[in-house]
C-alpha cells in the first residue's frame, strides 16, 4: 500500500492548474464555465472551492480529474504534465486522485453490492484475497463502517449516509494522495454533513491527504478546509488562508456569500486548531 | 431505479406500514417478487407457450411425420388427418408443426442476431461518442435508408444459387433478416447509452480503473437490459414475419417447411379458389397467434419494467386503502378496549 508513496520530493504543489479555461459550445457562441484559473493544491492541506451554482467550480473539479478535457492551460501533477495522458497513465493518475460526487445514489452502479463496488480496480494492485480484505477493512473502519453490516448490502439499502461513506472508502482503496469532494456533503442532512467533514479532516490529518473541498456553502468551506478559493462565474475573485478569506473578505461577491451563511460569526467556527 | 420505484408501488399496495407481528419471519423478498407481472404477461406467455409446444413437443407425440405421404391433394379434414392434407399429399398438421418449429428457430436466430447487432452498435456509439459516434450512426443511417425488403430479396435470391447447404437453410434465410433489421435498435439503444454515459457511476467506474469494455458490459448495459429484452421481443415478431413474406413469396429456403411456405405452398396449388381452407387458415392462424403473443408480450414487459404503465393500479390501491381503514378501526377497537379495562 505504501509502495507508491513519496516517489517525489514534495517540494512544490502536489496538483496543479495552470491557466486552465474551459469553454463550452452552445448555439451562437460559446459560454466560458472556467476562465484562465490557476489555483495550487499543497499536500497534506484542505483546500476549498467556494461558489454558487454555475460559477464554474465543479467544471474545474472534473478537469482536475481529467473527466473533461481542457480547452486550454494545463494540469499538473507532481510536477508532470497529465493534461493529455492516456490509457494506462491515466489509470496511474486516477490511482493517486480520487473523487467523492454529489449525489451518493447515482454514483453507486445499482447492480453492484458494497464489496464489489470496493474491490473494483484492485485488479491492477495484485493483492491476496486475505490482504483485499484487510484493505476493505481498513477502508471501511475510516469512515466508520464494519465490512460485515456493509459489503453484501446494495446501494438500495443502504442510507445516504452509509453510501457516501462507502463512496469515500471506495476512494481510499485506491490509496490516492489526492482527494476531490465535489459537492460531496450537499446531499446529505445536517447531522450527516458534519460527520462526513469529520471523515474529511481525519483523513487529512491521520493519512496526510490532500482534499479538494467543493461547496457552495461557505460555512462548511469555513469548518474544514485550510486554505479557499472563491470562484464566481468562472473566474477566482478570492482566495488565501480560511481566516483571511472569511473573516477579513475583500471582495464584494465574497462578502455577499458571507452575508448568506446564517450565524456564521457565532456557532459554526469551531474548527480544532492544530 | 425500476426495483426501487416498483418496490415502492407494491409496498403502497400491499396495505399498511404496520410491523409484522413479532415472531414472523422479516426477511426481505427477493428482487424479482417485486416485479409486477401482470395478466397480460401470463397470457401473451401461455400463448407463447402454447405454441412452442405444439412445434417443439407436439410431433413428438403426432403419429405422423411431416414428409410422409398419407393422401393425395387436399384431401378434408378427417378423423384420422384432423387438418386434412396439403398439396403433395402430407399430413397438414404435420406439416404445421414442423413449420411452426421452423419459423420459431429463425425468428430467435434472427432476433437475436439483429438484437446484438443493434446493441454492440448502439451501445458504443452512445458511450464512446466523437467520431465513433458518428460514422457508426452514418453508417446505420445508410442502412435504414435501404429498403429492406429489397436487399433481402436480392440476398436471399443469391442464397438459394449457393453450393453451402447450411446456408441455403432456414439458418440462411435466419442471418440475412438479422442483419438486415438491426437498425432501428441500434438507434434507440444509441440514445439510451447516451444518456446512461453521462451518469456519475460510470465516472465513479473510471475512477475505479475499469476499461472501457468493461463499462459497457457491467455500467451501461445493464440499465439498458429492460430496453434490450423488449426490442428482442420485438425483434423475434418481426424477423417471424419478415420471414413468412418472403418464404410467401418463393424466396424462403427450398425443402424445408416453415409457415411462409407453406402459405406459398396453397398460393401455389390454388387452395385458396379449390376452397382447400385448411391448407392456409392454419398457418395464418398460427402465424397470428405468434405474432400477437409476441407484440403482447413486449407490451407488458413494458409493464413490468415501467411501474407508470401500470394497470389496475387504482383497484390495488383502494383495497390497499381499505385494508388499512380495517387495521385503523381493529386500532381504535383494541384502544377503546384497553381504556376501558383501565
Amino acid at each position: 500500500m505504501s509502495e507508491q508513496l513519496d516517489t517525489t520530493p514534495t517540494t512544490g504543489p502536489v496538483l496543479s492548474a495552470v491557466n486552465v479555461t474551459k469553454q463550452f459550445r452552445v448555439a451562437g457562441g460559446h459560454i466560458t464555465a472556467v476562465d484562465d484559473v490557476s489555483v495550487d493544491f499543497h499536500a497534506g492541506k484542505v483546500l476549498a472551492v467556494v461558489g454558487e451554482s454555475g460559477s464554474g467550480k465543479s467544471t474545474l473539479a472534473r478537469m482536475l480529474l481529467r473527466l473533461m478535457p481542457v480547452t486550454s492551460g494545463q494540469i499538473m501533477y507532481q510536477g508532470k504534465d497529465v493534461t493529455h495522458i492516456k490509457g494506462g497513465e491515466l489509470r496511474k493518475y486516477w490511482t493517486d486522485v480520487q473523487a467523492v460526487f454529489q449525489d451518493p445514489f447515482s454514483s453507486f452502479n445499482q447492480f453492484f453490492s458494497v464489496g464489489h463496488t470496493l474491490r473494483r480496480g484492485m485488479g491492477r494492485q495484485h493483492l491476496s484475497e486475505e490482504n483485499l480484505d484487510q484493505l476493505i477493512e481498513t477502508c471501511l473502519g475510516y469512515v466508520g463502517l464494519k465490512p460485515a453490516d456493509a459489503v453484501h448490502k446494495y446501494p438500495h439499502q443502504l442510507s445516504g449516509g452509509q453510501r457516501q461513506r462507502v463512496m469515500i472508502a471506495r476512494a481510499l482503496m485506491m490509496n490516492p494522495k489526492v482527494l476531490l469532494a465535489d459537492e460531496a456533503t450537499s446531499m446529505l442532512d445536517a447531522s450527516l454533513r458534519v460527520s462526513a467533514l469529520n471523515v474529511l479532516q481525519d483523513l487529512r490529518d491521520n493519512l496526510g491527504l490532500t482534499v479538494l473541498f467543493i461547496t457552495h456553502d461557505i460555512g462548511q468551506a469555513c469548518y474544514l478546509a485550510d486554505e479557499v478559493v472563491v470562484m464566481e462565474h468562472g473566474l477566482i475573485v478570492e482566495r488565501g488562508t480560511t481566516d483571511a478569506v472569511i473573516f477579513d473578505p475583500k471582495n464584494d461577491y465574497t462578502k455577499r456569500l458571507l452575508a448568506d451563511v446564517p450565524d456564521l460569526k457565532g456557532s459554526l467556527k469551531v474548527r480544532k486548531d492544530g | 431505479m425500476t426495483n426501487i420505484q416498483s418496490s415502492a408501488v407494491v409496498a403502497e399496495t400491499e396495505g399498511p406500514l404496520v410491523p409484522p407481528e413479532p415472531g414472523a419471519a422479516t426477511k426481505a423478498r427477493p428482487a424479482w417478487r417485486s416485479l409486477n407481472f401482470g395478466p397480460r404477461l401470463w397470457v401473451s406467455a401461455g400463448l407463447i407457450l402454447l405454441i412452442t409446444l405444439l412445434a417443439f413437443v407436439g410431433p413428438l407425440f403426432y403419429p405422423y411425420a411431416p414428409d410422409q405421404k398419407v393422401g393425395s391433394l387436399y384431401d378434408s379434414p378427417s378423423a384420422e388427418h384432423i387438418l386434412g392434407t396439403e398439396n403433395f399429399g402430407y399430413d397438414t398438421l404435420a406439416v404445421l408443426m414442423s413449420s411452426t418449429r421452423n419459423s420459431l428457430i429463425n425468428g430467435l436466430l434472427a432476433g437475436t442476431l439483429a438484437v446484438f447487432i443493434g446493441v454492440t452498435i448502439g451501445i458504443l456509439a452512445g458511450y464512446v461518442g466523437g467520431w465513433l459516434e458518428e460514422l457508426l450512426m452514418g453508417f446505420t443511417n445508410i442502412v435504414l435508408a435501404i429498403p429492406s425488403i429489397v436487399i433481402l430479396i436480392l440476398i436471399s435470391i443469391s442464397l438459394q444459387s449457393t453450393d453451402i447447404p447450411f446456408l441455403k437453410g432456414i439458418v440462411g434465410l435466419a442471418l440475412v433478416i438479422g442483419i438486415t433489421s438491426w437498425p432501428w435498435t441500434a438507434r434507440a439503444v444509441r440514445a439510451q447509452a447516451s444518456s446512461v454515459g453521462t451518469r456519475e457511476h460510470i465516472d465513479v467506474a473510471k475512477l475505479s480503473g475499469a476499461r472501457t469494455p468493461g463499462i459497457l458490459l457491467f455500467d451501461v448495459l445493464p440499465y439498458l437490459a429492460s430496453y434490450v429484452v423488449m426490442a428482442w421481443v420485438l425483434q423475434l415478431a418481426s424477423a417471424i414475419l419478415a420471414e413468412s413474406t418472403l418464404s410467401m413469396l418463393g424466396l424462403g429456403p427450398s425443402g424445408t417447411n416453415s409457415l411462409g411456405m407453406q402459405l406459398h405452398w396453397a398460393l401455389a396449388f390454388q387452395a385458396v379458389a379449390t376452397g382447400a381452407w385448411w391448407a392456409f387458415l392454419p398457418p395464418t392462424i398460427v402465424l397470428t397467434l405468434i405474432s400477437f403473443g409476441l407484440l403482447y408480450l413486449q407490451s407488458s414487459l413494458d409493464e413490468v419494467f415501467n411501474p407508470r404503465l401500470r394497470r389496475g393500479k387504482k383497484k390495488n390501491l383502494a383495497a390497499a386503502a381499505a385494508r388499512r381503514a380495517e387495521n385503523a378501526r381493529k386500532l381504535a377497537e383494541q384502544n377503546e378496549r384497553e381504556e376501558v379495562t383501565a
